[in-house]
């Protein structure tokens, strides 16, 4: 697994022979999870990485609305007030422009902040400071100033919660030189990547799902291993194909492994990919799947248009053109705001059935 | 003493040996630190809190400091002027004359390890941070020798290695920032203090408001200065805030109102807040005993004499007798020439003297930062990550120019 195999090279230190020893069993057991192994929510998963790394580094603090005395508003910082106390873990008013500048000011410093976003629908009101100050910051002052901030909490759509709290973010940051944007799907992904972002030294947009935090999934030893990571800036391909190339990321990844299901019933063997990273976008594995299958669809829960998807179709254009069989076909979110009625959310977002036929489509099945 | 006062008053008196002499006593004189006592040009007025004296203690040393450093930075910000003019210097170009005082007197009452962060009218405090003219000219011009490589440009100075956190362009970041800054302090228990400049048109936003609750609210060591130079761009304060008392805008913050063209002033005023901020230090806190807040904002008074930026004339929402005005009445470098002189600490000549060389230093930086080389294209893709991942980027055309990053 490449998280195994990559992870000298991005955690330095702490690589002792005991770990080298579990590497080499895991590498052995790789495609499928260790048997009888152990399973793990997602919000699990993120309280466990949140503590670790608090406990590894005395420089990492917690802030954010209702993450300290709540416990948390989705409970993912659980605990970690009564074990760290109130200079770790710092509950603010609400007042996000204010505490997301007094973060990333805290990073200048060299502090390692890991700001929570009650959602993400209100990191608009602390933007300038994600972008302008933190993202660009090791640029404009020619690598004097680095940022090492964590910006996380749950992205794009619940269940039921209107236009204003419904929308995914993952293209608007992604689009920024400076940020690196992650989106965990599994619980694996959610310690190893928030880990790999808390060490980072660079600023980390992390889009949770809140649909998925109660969602559990198997955990491999390696997985619950303190010094754990995962890279930044590489794809995993949770189920390889041959026909046709399927990629997304968060909560769609369950969706598109439940599509791969139907479709492999009709004859038909998707290769899906959880990007995991939004930026750096990792292009080398999309395009070598493309170059395999011939067929891409991309899938996205945000809205369509300048998305996460319309970005990997240009890549895909632009690097594999002449081993496309078929154009690219988009699923992304409707171009509309979240509607309430339960009946309109269910059209405004992807479906299970809209992945299949644009697969189909793509390998002329169609009809 | 006594002679030297003598002598300076009647030179023609003496023989030219016995003035040789003397200059080389004053040149003596001149890194004297015996404290002298000097009162400040107004009374500090002061909200919630009771103010410091008026009676500043400086000495021959520290005014001669204040004169040379201040004359630098009016002269650099001249020669800027001439360079944007000559299309030398591009974009914007904020510049800092007439308010050299805020930035010399801050400096005199902190250390390197006290935190400054401003706006993005940011040349001048860098100077004071120990940045140098020729990085400076250097990155207004876009050279690679220039303080952040050329890459950030007038408003992106920065040095951390002085606790200088820079240069922003967007009005009133800086505020929440410096507090940040301020909890970085008070979280590694530095005995430091973080000074956030903003000026009266940043005075309304939003997010200052929001880190001035949250520093006072966690006790941050946190000292919020108002270069209030009364426009803000072309816009004069009574028109875009209803409460112009801008040290008071902090309600349950304390707040002192100084006048900003007073190096001597503003030296106090800046040596007081530290002390209130680190009063209890940054490990005890009584902030459940009464409302004690570690914060202040200070108010200082100041004019510039440019416009808002070198594309603004200065001169349609002013008037030019505003400005001369406070050119002759409150010259922040004429104060303190004013100062050394009747104090005997040097004379006029020596005083122009030292302009002068002060103008060669200048013009100096300027022809090295002119022969001074541009970027390498590949600086185009540096330091945006410092952990690239093996990442790519691209040029405006990625099948012509794309980077790896390390």
């Amino acid at each position: 697994m490449w998280g195994i195999l990559r992870r000298s090279a991005v955690d330095g230190g702490g690589f002792s022979a005991s770990s080298l020893r579990r590497t080499r069993f895991a590498l052995v057991s790789a495609r499928s999870y260790a048997a009888g192994s152990k399973e793990m929510t997602v919000r699990d998963a993120l309280n466990s990485a949140i503590d670790e790394e608090m406990s590894a580094d005395p420089k990492v603090f917690v802030m954010g609305e209702e993450v300290g005395q709540y416990q948390g508003a989705y409970k993912i910082t659980k605990g970690l007030l009564e074990k760290y106390g109130p200079e770790r873990v710092y509950d603010t008013p609400i007042t996000e422009a204010g505490f997301t500048g007094i973060g990333v000011g805290a990073a200048y410093a060299g502090l390692k902040p890991v700001v929570e976003f009650m959602t993400f629908n209100f990191s608009m009101q602390a933007i300038d400071h994600i972008i302008n100050s933190a993202a660009k910051s090791n640029y404009m002052s020619a690598g004097q100033i680095n940022v090492p901030i964590v910006f996380r909490g749950p992205n794009g759509a619940a269940a039921g919660v209107g236009a204003q709290h419904s929308q995914c973010y993952a293209a608007w940051y992604a689009s920024v030189p400076g940020l690196k944007v992650l989106a965990p799907y599994s619980a694996e992904d959610a310690r190893g990547l928030l880990k790999a972002a808390i060490r980072d030294p660079d600023p980390v947009v992390f889009l949770e799902n809140e649909l998925l935090y109660g969602e559990s999934f198997p955990i491999s030893e390696e997985a619950l291993d303190s010094s754990f990571c995962l890279p930044i800036g590489k794809a995993r391909i949770e189920r390889e194909g041959k026909d046709v190339t399927i990629t997304t990321f968060s909560k769609m990844v369950g969706f598109v492994l439940k599509a791969a299901e139907k479709l492999a019933e009709e004859g038909i063997s998707a290769e899906v990919i959880n990007l995991r990273s939004i930026r750096p976008l990792d292009r080398a594995t999309i395009n070598a799947s493309v170059r395999k299958t011939s067929r891409l669809v991309t899938v996205e829960e945000g809205f369509p248009q300048h998305g996460v998807c319309a970005e990997i179709c240009a890549s895909v254009v632009e690097e594999s053109f002449s081993y496309l069989d078929a154009p690219v076909e988009r699923i992304a979110g409707a171009d509309v705001p979240m509607p309430y009625a339960a009946n309109l959310e269910r059209l405004a977002l992807p479906q299970v059935e809209d992945i299949v036929r644009a697969a189909k489509r793509a390998c002329y099945r169609s009809k | 003493m006594a002679l030297s006062r003598l002598s300076s008053r009647s030179t023609t008196l003496l023989q030219p040996l016995a003035t040789t002499s003397l200059l080389r006593r004053r040149r003596h004189i001149s890194t004297d630190t015996t404290p002298i006592t000097v009162e400040t040009s107004l009374p500090f007025t002061s909200h919630l809190i009771s103010p410091p004296s008026r009676a500043v203690e400086t000495s021959s040393q520290e005014l001669l400091s204040f004169f040379r450093d201040m004359a630098l930075m009016r002269r650099m910000e001249i020669a800027a002027d001439s360079l944007y003019k000559a299309k030398l210097i591009r974009g914007f170009c904020h510049l800092y004359d007439g308010q050299e005082a805020v930035a010399i007197g801050m400096e005199a009452a902190i250390t390197k390890r006290d935190a400054i962060i401003t706006s993005y009218r940011d040349h001048c405090t860098f100077l004071g941070r120990g940045g140098g003219l020729f990085e400076a000219f250097s990155e207004l011009m876009g050279r690679t020798t220039g303080c952040s490589k050329g890459k950030g440009g007038s408003m992106h100075f920065y040095k951390k290695d002085a606790s200088f956190y820079g240069g922003h362009g967007i009005v009133g970041a800086q505020a929440p920032l410096g507090c940040g800054l301020a909890f970085a302090q008070k979280y590694s228990k530095e005995e430091a203090v973080t000074f956030t400049l903003y000026g009266d048109g940043a005075a309304n936003q939003g997010q200052l408001f929001e880190a001035l609750n949250i520093a006072a609210l966690w006790d941050l060591p946190a000292v919020l200065v108002c270069e209030n130079n009364h426009y803000g761009m072309g816009t004069a304060e009574w028109r875009s805030a209803k409460s112009p008392a801008y040290f008071k805008r902090g309600d349950y913050v304390p707040g002192l109102k100084v006048d900003g063209m007073d190096a001597l002033a503003v030296k106090q005023a800046c040596k007081f807040a530290k002390e209130h901020a680190l009063k209890n230090g940054p490990i005890g806190s009584n902030h459940h005993a009464f409302a004690f807040v570690f914060e202040q904002i200070l108010e200082m008074d100041t004019y510039r004499y440019h416009g808002h930026s070198m594309s603004d004339p200065g001169s349609t929402y002013r008037t030019r007798d505003e400005i001369s005005g406070v050119r002759q009445v409150r010259d922040p470098i004429d104060r303190v020439r004013k100062l050394i002189i009747s104090h005997d600490i040097a004379t006029e000549k020596e005083l122009k003297d030292m302009e002068k060389e002060v103008r060669k230093e200048v013009d100096a930086a300027v022809a090295q930062a002119k022969e001074s080389p541009i970027p390498e294209p590949s600086e185009l893709f540096s330091n945006i990550y410092v952990k690239g991942f093996g990442a790519e980027s691209f040029g405006a055309d990625r099948k012509e120019l794309r980077a790896t990053f390390p």
